[in-house]
């Protein structure tokens, strides 16, 4: 069979770092290809220069079998490439019709255009099963149908050949499964596909052949029938890893956290939290389930003390809250609650500190770290010192302190930050996606921590938009739906399939 | 999506302030052509005039004086996420500062006047700057709109407490009564011919040395002490800092109360040092060059020490030109200034990329 996308030979160095060495690569027509590998591993870099980002320093591309210089994403959509982004690129006023006519506008006169463009995309979505209302804007679209106008926008730009970095990110189990139902169809229509995952069970149950890559080169390409997860995910780290449940989990003890009722409204007046309890016990992990934005990033605000709630009541040991006299994140470390946020470049960092900076923070007031008269100064002595022992102790790389906190890689940040919160010894932790954006060696890592302080009797909540890592980590799952708790369910009673229908549904637990 | 630049700092903050301020002036030269002038005639002028005599050097240093003191404001203020537009009106309220002080207390000998003197402009600067910073922390009014609107009030404020009631009676010039002798600055030449140097006389004063100090103030506040930890933490990240329990109103009023008291000390290098009794407009721009000074310093006292001598060549170099050269006129130095500000300051990184190509192909065949 004819390779659609034959790479050769690319390498490309961004200053110190080399992104890619060398890297060869044939997708074959026709097929869906699997690009897996850890987070800095190249694979985002090596789809940007066949999308016409950047330019490799060397190596060659061949499209359908020609000799192609891909110079910008003008270039790569006329050689019939088409993206979708794990982050949308929709203009959110306009409707889908809109967005799928927005720079590739058949005629001056818009009317006409639409009439034509829209004749076109109907036959489109009868052929390939990319059902979107073309008429509604796009802000009132639920993620997966954003997901299919953004396929049927590279589609209607003359795609053959189809990159899709990331593209269950964001989805339900449901919809995934329905994304793949439509990529098997686009596959038998001829489209190749290039998917680039870090989900291994998604590889295994779409792809036809799937290459590994690590630290910017291809490990190995092998076809689907003769790849294990296993066997991906040790090319992917070099190493043997587990991901699994170990046996046993600690027993729960005395109630460290009791929320209660918690109601909140978000900015457009949506009950972000609608009436949400919960209790946190020494000992356990309770993981929060959800489709992304049900309220779970809210809740983890309440809680830390981040956003005072319209209403309820939170008793975190022996201090009891209302919403007029809500906890600060002050006083919350204060009483050893602790907090990993969700969104660690806006949140957990200050991105333009160094290292050794941004481990003191939210702790820059302990006796520790000060110094000077009257305690003015910090100590940064001190603040230095701790840093590399974090550093040390969470195996954070590079081993620098006076590296800029933006500098470091996604799993790096996230295990500073860790053992930042951990270091305190806390006795409630929150947790936000501990390992979005992370690559498998440091999640392994993350888990075990979190299971230790677990362990030692520390109550953790643990919002993840990832169920496998629920259902790795939790002791419990609340699961979490239009700011309701929809389900509570003992680990023992919880499935991929249980909870995905949990999540789905808007009516409240009984 | 455009590529990192990778600059070694050397070159980021080495050569490419110097390849800006070339262009700057080459941009300047052609100006200067353009009128039928001889630019090489008129710079050489301009560095006769600011560095090439004693005097020229004592002028050039009093201006450095009030830019080092606005620049820092500016940079504090940055550096708690904030742009203070209203140095102008702080300096004007620290110079009102001064002179209330120096006109309720002519008795008092000048080791005890003077500090008061100090003290009175960092305070009256800084109450100028914290009704702007209480407005915007806690009623949302943003504050480059409210300190330009303070910059007004300030300059009203000093004329019609000049003309209504500092102005002695009978007076017909809008200025305050002269201060006791106490309440000067002493100027370096005065100071010097007490040690026996004979300094030809110039407006610089003590007030330098005050500007020095705060300088290492400033660099040690921002990236020593702890308030300076948590304004930086709120300036570059105000999530991250609320998120660490640090409540960015305060720190909002903190970087305005610091950068209003430094703006203030233009009151003392203007009227305690030079004039002598308060005067109308008297900081006649220093306020908004601390933008420039900034901007172009990088936000960082040790920059900022280096462009306010730049902008004080300018200054004094730029008034002799116009003296020398007499179709050389007041204007023309100011376009050259706003020349400077322009590639300096507000272009500062559009031959960034270009540098970056440079070296990266120098580092591959060399």
């Amino acid at each position: 069979m004819q390779a659609a996308v034959r790479l050769t030979g690319i390498s490309k160095r961004f200053g110190a770092v080399q992104a890619n060495r060398e890297v060869s690569l044939a997708v074959a027509s026709g097929t869906v290809h699997g690009l897996v590998g850890e987070n800095g591993a190249g694979k985002s870099t090596l789809m940007a220069i066949l999308y016409g980002y950047y330019q490799a320093d060397a190596g060659q591309i061949e499209i359908e079998g020609q000799p192609a210089r891909i110079g910008n994403s003008f270039d790569a959509i006329a050689l019939g490439i088409g993206m979708v982004h794990q982050h949308f690129m929709l203009v959110d006023t306009l409707s889908a019709l809109d967005n799928v006519m927005l720079g590739a506008e058949p005629g001056f006169f818009l009317a006409a255009g639409k009439k034509q463009v829209r004749i076109k995309l109907e036959a489109l979505m009868a052929e390939t099963g990319l059902n979107v209302r073309l008429d509604a804007r796009v802000d009132t679209l639920p993620v997966g149908e954003l997901q299919r106008l953004e396929i049927l926008k590279a589609l209607y730009r003359g795609a053959r050949i189809l990159i899709l970095d990331e593209p269950t990110a964001v989805l339900t189990p449901q919809e995934t499964t329905q994304l793949f139902e439509t990529l098997a169809r686009l596959r038998e229509r001829g489209t190749t596909i290039l998917l680039i995952t870090h989900k291994l069970g998604e590889v295994m149950a779409l792809c036809d052949a799937v290459t590994v890559m690590r630290q910017g080169q291809v490990v190995q390409t092998l076809a689907i029938a003769d790849a294990t997860t296993e066997k991906l995910a040790e090319a992917m780290v070099g190493r043997r890893v587990d991901l699994g449940r170990p046996a046993g989990s600690a027993q729960a003890g005395e109630v460290l956290l009791d929320a209660k009722d918690l109601r909140l409204r978000s900015e457009s007046g949506v009950a972000a939290l609608d009436g949400v309890g919960l209790q946190l016990r020494a000992g356990e992990i309770v993981g929060v389930a959800g489709v992304s934005g049900n309220g779970q990033s809210e809740l983890l605000e309440v809680l830390a003390g981040m956003q005072a709630p319209e209403a309820g009541t939170l008793a975190l040991g022996d201090a009891r809250f209302e919403p007029a006299r809500w906890l600060d994140p002050a006083r919350a470390r204060e009483l050893k609650l602790a907090h990993v946020p969700e969104d660690r470049h806006a949140c957990g960092m200050v991105l333009s500190f160094p290292a050794w900076e941004t481990a003191a923070l939210g702790y820059h007031e302990n006796a520790e770290y000060r110094g000077g008269p009257a305690g003015l100064a910090m100590n940064q002595a001190v603040m230095r010192r701790r840093t590399t022992e974090m550093q040390e102790r969470f195996d954070v790389r590079p081993r620098n302190i006076d590296l800029g906190s933006s500098k470091f890689s996604g799993g790096n940040q996230q295990k500073l930050i860790l053992a930042r919160e951990i270091g305190q010894a806390p006795r409630v932790l929150l947790v936000g996606q501990p390992t979005r954006g992370v690559d498998i060696g440091a999640i392994e890592f993350i888990h075990g921590q979190l299971r230790a302080l677990r362990d030692a009797g520390c109550a953790v909540l643990l919002v993840s938009s990832e169920l496998d890592e629920i259902l790795a980590l939790a002791d419990r799952v609340v699961v979490m739906n239009a700011g309701r708790v929809t389900g509570e369910l003992a680990i023992a009673d919880c499935d991929e399939k249980k909870l995905g229908l949990l999540m789905a549904s808007t009516k409240a637990a009984a | 999506m455009s590529q990192p630049l990778n600059l070694p700092r050397w070159i980021d903050i080495g050569l490419l302030p110097l390849w800006n301020l070339a262009i700057a002036l080459l941009a300047a030269g052609l100006v200067v052509r353009g009128i039928g002038q001889d630019p090489l005639h008129a710079f050489g002028a301009m560095l006769q005039g600011a560095l090439g005599s004693v005097r020229g050097i004592g002028y050039t240093l009093y201006y450095t004086t009030s830019f080092i003191f606005t620049g820092l404001a500016v940079a504090v203020a940055f550096h708690g996420g904030l742009f203070n537009i209203g140095g102008e009106g702080q300096a004007t309220l620290g110079g009102l500062g001064v002179a209330l002080t120096a006109l309720a207390f002519p008795q008092l000998p000048a080791p005890v006047l003077l500090p008061m003197l100090v003290i009175a402009a960092a305070l009256f600067g800084m109450a100028w700057a914290l009704v702007p910073a209480w407005l915007q922390a806690w009623r949302g009014s943003h504050i480059v709109i409210t300190t330009i609107m303070f910059n007004f009030l300030g300059a009203s404020l000093n004329v019609y407490l000049l003309v209504n009631w500092l102005r002695p009676i009978g007076d017909m010039a809008v200025e305050s009564a002269d201060f006791s002798d106490a309440a000067r600055m002493p100027a370096l030449h005065e100071l010097a011919a007490r040690f026996g140097l004979e300094l030809p006389s110039s407006p610089l004063n003590l007030s330098f040395v005050l500007a020095l100090a705060a300088c290492v103030f400033v660099w040690w506040f921002l990236w020593k002490s702890g308030a300076g930890y948590k304004l930086r933490a709120v300036g570059s990240s105000p999530r991250a800092a609320h998120y660490a329990g640090i409540a960015p109103r305060y720190q909002i009023l903190l970087a305005m109360a610091l950068s209003g008291a430094l703006a203030g000390l233009v009151g003392v290098n203007e009227i305690s040092g030079v004039q002598g009794k308060l005067t109308l407009d008297f900081v006649a721009g220093a306020g908004f060059t601390g933008i420039a000074v900034a901007l172009m310093g990088r936000n960082h006292p040790i920059g900022i020490v280096l462009a306010s001598l730049l902008f004080g060549v300018l200054y004094q170099g730029g008034a002799e030109v116009s003296f020398d050269i007499p179709d050389f006129s007041r204007e023309m130095v100011v376009t050259a200034q706003g020349l400077i500000v322009l590639f300096a300051g507000a272009m500062a990184m559009v031959s960034a990329p270009l540098f970056a190509r440079l070296y990266a192909r120098f580092k591959r065949h060399g």
